[in-house]
């Protein structure tokens, strides 16, 4: 076990995966020879060579074409896109073409690829540096989508997905890369290296996708958090005096439906907190399948917490990224209602 | 206040509409044999004439010149004439196959056999093409069963994409033939991306993109070009200018005076324009570019001149936008005639051979026809299983899909 911040759990599930298999072959911008902006790549060049790690023109739906084209070939590529918020230009090529390889041609062509992003706010990055844009991607059949919320399911995860046969979107949220979050906008990053949850275990280890974890056991409310959310419902729940249950989906899809819902029906209720913007989000999707297998264990609405339906802010970042106030007036809520 | 005049917008507009006379005497045509024939570690820069020109082998009067000439033995031209009859046959039954209702949609080659038909016997076992759809000669050339070509066509039970694809978006890895996709142009960048992967492996097989004169408007044809460019990929990029996009005529997406060839020069990729409608010419500087990627000196652009005869595709009607004789006025003439011409006139072919491997191939097509119906077709049933439609959009099926499938009774 070392103590490790994402940032470097990330790297250390590059290098583990670039040293047991030859075919993973890590491109994009300023990953190379800077080691990428957020430095989840730092070395790899330096280790594995300018053909296994390079930096990458920008062009996202360059990037993204190539690697499809070299998944096709029998590569593993892991392509980083520097910010979520500029996956736009590659959807084409993630949608029409890396989800469906498989399926149009009837498995004679697959795409083990693996498109890693930043993505999520609290780091004042304004609009174009903070958006959550998970719900595109579930939307979309033949891919999977994931979002560790602590370096050892960085670690993990990551491995899975370089491991998946499929094409796999990978979320990071930037504002945990450095440290866990108490979840209150105002303090700072404790940083990982002090913190429990920064034990990453060594050498090779994979953290199945499709299971999410139970942070927080309790009878009262079953709360469904990813990513950054994860830290304000927890801290909400701890401030609220409520007993309930946090579960980290970590995987979105597939979904660990069984695991949220037996929770539920223990509960009886359920709330979403998610960073993205509401309407058409994720959480419309986790509401729909709770109601679809609990309906009859509910004793309350099911409730979100989310982003606005506005583009991301940069002043009012705070006011826009739930925190745990709100988490805690809905938690409140649901034990009235 | 300004004294100068209004703006004014300039829309391209081909020369010629319907009820108009086709007129091609601005279409410069330089004589076989004339184009130079660089060696394959050719500074770019020093073939940029290349782009505007057009290499062409066959002369008016069927001989075979130049220092592109020589290629092919006579028996493998003889092949490559019925690779060429062998697609316009096929074509010929599965567009009518269409119109009887035993598949939604075909698109034929009409006018552009040589294209992919030459292409693919420079090719080696092993390379990918990244075809768009009006390259099944990639197949026929390559020795792809016609049966299961069919197959695919009529979404039958035998169809081996398990009735997913619109009719002629084939695959094959076997056979060097990548997943056709719907959305135009994102294989050009994929071509791209896999033949650095075969670089990055160390291997010795090479990729080829094919793209159309309409699509080379898409960011993945740029995109594609920097890729390559940047990485000297092993990579022979192909535009096939036929003209048309639909009903567009291809200097809307050409733009300014240039050729399509010439985009290559902004990159720094050696680039020419072939006469398309030369199975000869074709096969040639496939070869040339095919061995300059293999060589290691990188990607080859290369614009394929030729002109799409038929319509778009089995929805399409040319006449309500182009006049319908512009296709016998175009001056490259039909690729299969040329070639004919050509083997009658070095004495090893005659009208009557002609007509007999005509009746022959035709006999040939029915035949898989024939077997293919008996699999079924998309108008009059024995479809693949609904169960099929679950499978293969992961590897292993989620629980949300299993549960889905059996949801639809499967
Ligand atoms: C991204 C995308 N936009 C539009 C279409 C619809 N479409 C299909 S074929 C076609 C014309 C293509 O022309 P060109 O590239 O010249 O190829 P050609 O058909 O002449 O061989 C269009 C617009 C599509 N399939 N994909």
């Amino acid at each position: 076990m070392s103590r490790m911040t994402m940032i470097e759990a990330i790297r250390d599930a590059h290098d583990v995966a670039m040293a047991r298999d030859e075919r993973v072959v890590v491109f994009g911008e300023d990953v190379g020879y800077f080691g990428g902006v957020f430095r989840c790549t730092a070395g790899l060049q330096k280790k594995y060579g300018k053909t296994r790690c390079f930096d990458a023109p920008i062009s996202e739906l360059g990037i993204v074409g190539a690697a499809v084209g070299m998944a096709s070939y029998g590569l593993h590529p892991v392509v980083e896109i520097q910010f979520a918020d500029y996956v736009y230009p590659a959807i084409d090529q993630i949608a029409s073409e890396a989800a469906r390889l498989r399926y149009r041609s009837a498995g004679d062509f697959t795409c083990p690829l693996v498109i890693r992003m930043p993505t999520g706010g609290g780091i004042f990055g304004g609009q174009t540096h903070s958006q959550s844009p998970e719900a595109f991607f579930t939307h979309v059949c033949g891919l999977k989508t994931v979002m560790p919320s602590n370096p050892q399911d960085a670690k993990g995860l990551l491995l899975a997905a370089i491991e998946d046969p499929d094409p796999v979107i990978f979320l990071e949220p930037k504002r945990l890369y450095n440290g866990p979050f108490d979840g209150h906008h105002d303090q700072p990053i404790v940083p990982w290296k002090k913190h429990d949850l920064g034990e990453v275990d060594d050498d090779y280890y994979v953290t199945p996708l499709g299971k999410a974890a139970i942070r927080r056991d309790g009878e009262a409310v079953t709360v469904l958090a990813y990513g950054t959310m994860v830290y304000v419902a927890e801290a909400a729940a701890e401030e609220s005096g409520i007993d309930a249950e946090v579960i980290d989906l970590r995987t979105l899809l597939p979904l660990d439906i069984d695991t949220i819902t037996e929770s539920v029906k223990k509960t009886g209720r359920c709330l979403i907190v998610h960073e993205a913007t509401k309407t058409g989000g994720f959480g419309a999707e986790l509401m729909s399948q709770v109601q679809e297998a609990c309906f009859y264990h509910l004793e309350s609405p099911i409730i979100r917490v989310t982003g606005w339906d506005t583009p991301y802010p940069h002043a009012q970042e705070w006011d826009y990224f739930p925190g745990p106030a709100r988490v805690i007036a809905a938690l409140h809520q649901l034990m009235e209602e | 206040m300004s004294k100068t005049a209004p703006l004014h917008l300039r829309v391209p507009e081909p020369g010629c509409r319907p009820g108009d006379e086709p007129d091609f005497s601005d279409f410069v045509i330089p004589k076989a044999g004339e184009v130079d024939r660089p060696s394959l570690d050719v500074d770019p820069n020093a073939i940029r004439e290349m782009a505007f020109s057009i290499i062409r082998v066959l002369n008016a009067d069927g001989d075979a010149v130049g220092p592109w000439a020589g290629t092919l033995s006579h028996d493998e031209l003889i092949k490559g004439l019925r690779h060429m009859l062998t697609l316009r046959i096929f074509d010929e039954r599965m567009m009518n196959a269409q119109r009887q209702g035993k598949t939604s949609f075909y698109i034929q080659h009409l006018g552009e056999e040589a294209v992919s038909c030459a292409f693919r016997k420079a090719l080696e076992k092993g390379d990918m093409n990244f075809p768009t759809y009006r390259q099944a000669g990639l197949l026929i050339a390559g020795g792809y069963p016609m049966v299961e070509m069919m197959n695919q066509i009529y979404s039958n039970s035998k169809d081996p994409l398990h009735g997913r694809q619109l009719p002629i978006m084939y695959s094959s890895k076997e056979h060097g033939f990548f997943s056709i996709s719907g959305n135009l142009g994102t294989q050009f960048m994929q071509s791209v991306g896999w033949a650095m992967a075969s670089a990055i492996s160390g291997d010795t097989r090479i990729a080829t993109g094919w793209i159309g004169d309409g699509s080379t408007a898409e960011s993945d044809f740029h995109a594609a070009l920097v890729f390559a460019s940047t990485y000297n990929a092993p990579v022979v990029l192909n535009i096939v200018n036929n003209q048309w996009a639909i009903s567009t005529f291809q200097g809307i997406a050409r733009g300014g005076v240039g050729t399509f060839a010439a985009r290559g020069h902004g990159f720094g990729i050696p680039a020419v324009r072939v006469d398309g409608n030369d199975y000869l010419a074709v096969h040639a500087v496939a070869k040339w570019a095919s061995e300059r990627a293999r060589a290691g000196h990188g990607p080859t652009l290369i614009e394929h001149v030729t002109y799409r005869k038929g319509g778009h595709s089995s929805s399409d009607d040319p006449s309500a936008y182009r006049a319908k004789e512009e296709s016998d006025a175009w001056p490259l003439g039909d690729p299969i005639e040329r070639l004919k011409q050509h083997l009658i006139h070095e004495g090893v072919w005659s009208d009557a051979q002609h007509e007999a491997a005509e009746a022959e191939i035709r006999a040939e097509v029915i035949a898989a026809q024939k077997e293919a119906e008996a699999n079924g077709t998309l108008g009059a049933g024995k479809l693949p299983s609904p169960r099929d439609m679950f499978e293969g959009v992961y590897e292993t099926m989620p629980p949300h899909l299993v549960k889905q499938r059996q949801e639809a009774g499967y």
